[in-house]
């Protein structure tokens, strides 16, 4: 696998099953982890910022909700909240929205995909994971066509595969892999980035 | 190669943006310069694709020859998206924090601004009913798009949104039954048309006009989100300004005014509803 590229941000898309899932994304990845993730969980427009809390607890990234305004930080990792479609801006701030639902959902994986494809470019990587609809399919088109990397979770190992089907069949997807490969990708991306910098000094 | 031709596009398209939103400012005075532009962009890429255009130089021209367009992408900018009682425990909150202050006030004066197609304004006017302060309350509903007010005025909603506007009602802690105050007719439901008394509808910019009037609370849910810092200040200044000593300033739950300028003048009454309060004896 090629990864002679310097990514700096990841989007995460998910649903049904996905609390699973990032649950062990998140206490596997390294300390000092050099990228920024933003993840969209299509969650009840009642929660109420508990997942964060409770990834938090478990990782060493810091892990929170996402507030208007902010800018992303490497080791960080910003969850949308219910009810609000996350954006990023061009200055690498958050924003949130609470416009129309897109395919029903809100937040939007698509919606965060499509705004961060255009502000990162290469330096970004679109992951797809377990759930129950086609969200983040159009988004991965987006990444693709801005030079960003596309991996989706294995259909087979999903706990819900719609989502990932969905993804593949648009022929964009650089990487179909298990969660543990997803993993290993992620930190040695992290490990690449902390000796490139020891290089360049 | 492919990267830099489309970072070539992207700047293109963010400089059309830009000029579009100065034709629309200098043309129409809708001031949308001080936008989060990631949102902005979204919605006028939208219209410009449903609209099978070229490019958002094509769209600056439709903006500014062809008549009644501008209403188009007022309606694009604008997020008229609400509910009664959205977010249950903010109206819990002000019933059962804020009310019993402004019950000491012999006339309550209430601001809400941004008010969009008016759901969470009636939601204010039954709770304030219900607590026995509506007849000597005035309601100041104010949002920039005179198309969003109209619905407001008129109080006519969906019925299909009436089961959820219910169960939210009853979570905010209504006491009443939420059917008292609607009348379904057809696919309609017709809010009680005495709940309008109190309440003036009326045109007001946030971005571009100033101070409205000395008021008690003022209500702006979910519209801060969408500006740059810069305007937060501005617009935030004004409530400052607008608030008596002592008022209060309910905002989106997202929302919040830890890091800007107003922040020293006012003290948190509800972190999680995002609920403030001017202080009465300014630093």
């Amino acid at each position: 696998m090629e990864l002679n590229n310097t990514y700096k941000v990841i989007v995460i898309g998910t649903s049904a099953g996905g609390l699973k899932v990032l649950k062990e994304l998140f206490a596997a990845l390294t300390p000092n982890f050099t990228l920024s993730v933003l993840v969209v969980q299509h969650l009840s427009p009642q929660s109420d910022g508990f997942m964060a809390h409770y990834l938090n607890k478990l990782s060493h990234l810091t892990i929170k909700e996402a507030d208007a305004g902010e800018l992303l930080l490497p080791n960080h990792a910003y969850i949308a909240p219910a009810n609000y479609h996350l954006l990023v801006e061009k200055d690498h701030s958050l924003s949130l929205s609470v416009s129309e639902k897109v395919s029903y959902a809100r937040p939007s994986i698509d919606v965060l995909f499509e705004s961060a494809a255009e502000v990162f470019l290469d330096q970004l990587i679109g992951i797809v994971l377990t759930g129950a609809n086609d969200d983040g399919a159009k988004g991965l088109i987006n990444i693709h066509q801005f030079g960003g990397l596309t991996i989706v979770q294995d259909p087979a190992e999903a706990e819900v595969s719609a989502m990932p089907l969905a993804a593949i069949q648009t022929g964009k997807v650089d990487h179909v892999l298990g969660m543990s490969e997803i993993i290993k990708l992620l930190n040695t991306l992290s490990e690449q980035n902390h000796l490139g910098k020891q290089r360049s000094i | 190669m492919e990267q830099t031709e489309h970072q070539n596009e992207i700047q293109t398209e963010d400089i059309e943006l830009e000029l579009l939103l100065e034709a629309i400012f200098k043309k129409f005075g809708y001031d949308f310069r001080d936008y989060n532009k990631a949102h902005v962009k979204r919605r006028i890429l939208q219209r410009k694709q449903s609209l099978g255009l070229r490019s958002l130089s094509d769209l600056q021209h439709k903006t500014l020859h062809e008549k009644g367009f501008i209403d188009v992408l007022l309606r694009d900018l604008s997020i008229n998206v609400t509910e009664m009682y959205r977010d249950p425990s903010f109206y819990a909150a002000m019933r059962n924090e804020v009310l019993p202050i402004l019950k000491t006030y012999p006339y309550i004066k209430i601001w809400h601004a941004g008010c969009a197609t008016g759901e969470e304004v009636y939601s204010f006017a039954i709770m304030l009913k219900e607590e026995g302060l509506y007849h000597r309350t005035q309601i100041y509903a104010t949002d920039f798009n005179p198309v969003v007010l109209e619905t407001a005025r008129k109080g006519i909603y969906p019925i299909s949104k009436i089961k959820e506007f219910t169960a939210n009602y009853q979570q905010a802690g209504g006491t009443h039954s939420f059917s008292e105050y609607y009348l379904a007719k057809y696919d309609s439901a017709i809010l009680n048309q005495n709940l309008r008394e109190n309440i003036v509808f009326a045109e007001h910019n946030l971005v571009t006009d100033s101070v409205f009037a000395e008021v008690h609370l003022i209500v702006c849910r979910n519209v801060l989100i969408y500006f740059n810092k810069t305007l937060q200040n501005r617009v935030l200044q004004i409530f400052s300004e607008s608030l008596i000593k002592g008022g209060y300033l309910g905002l989106g739950s997202k929302e919040n005014i830890m890091f800007t300028d107003i922040y020293p003048f006012f003290e948190t009454l509800d972190s999680k509803n995002k609920i403030y309060k001017k202080k009465v004896h300014l630093p």
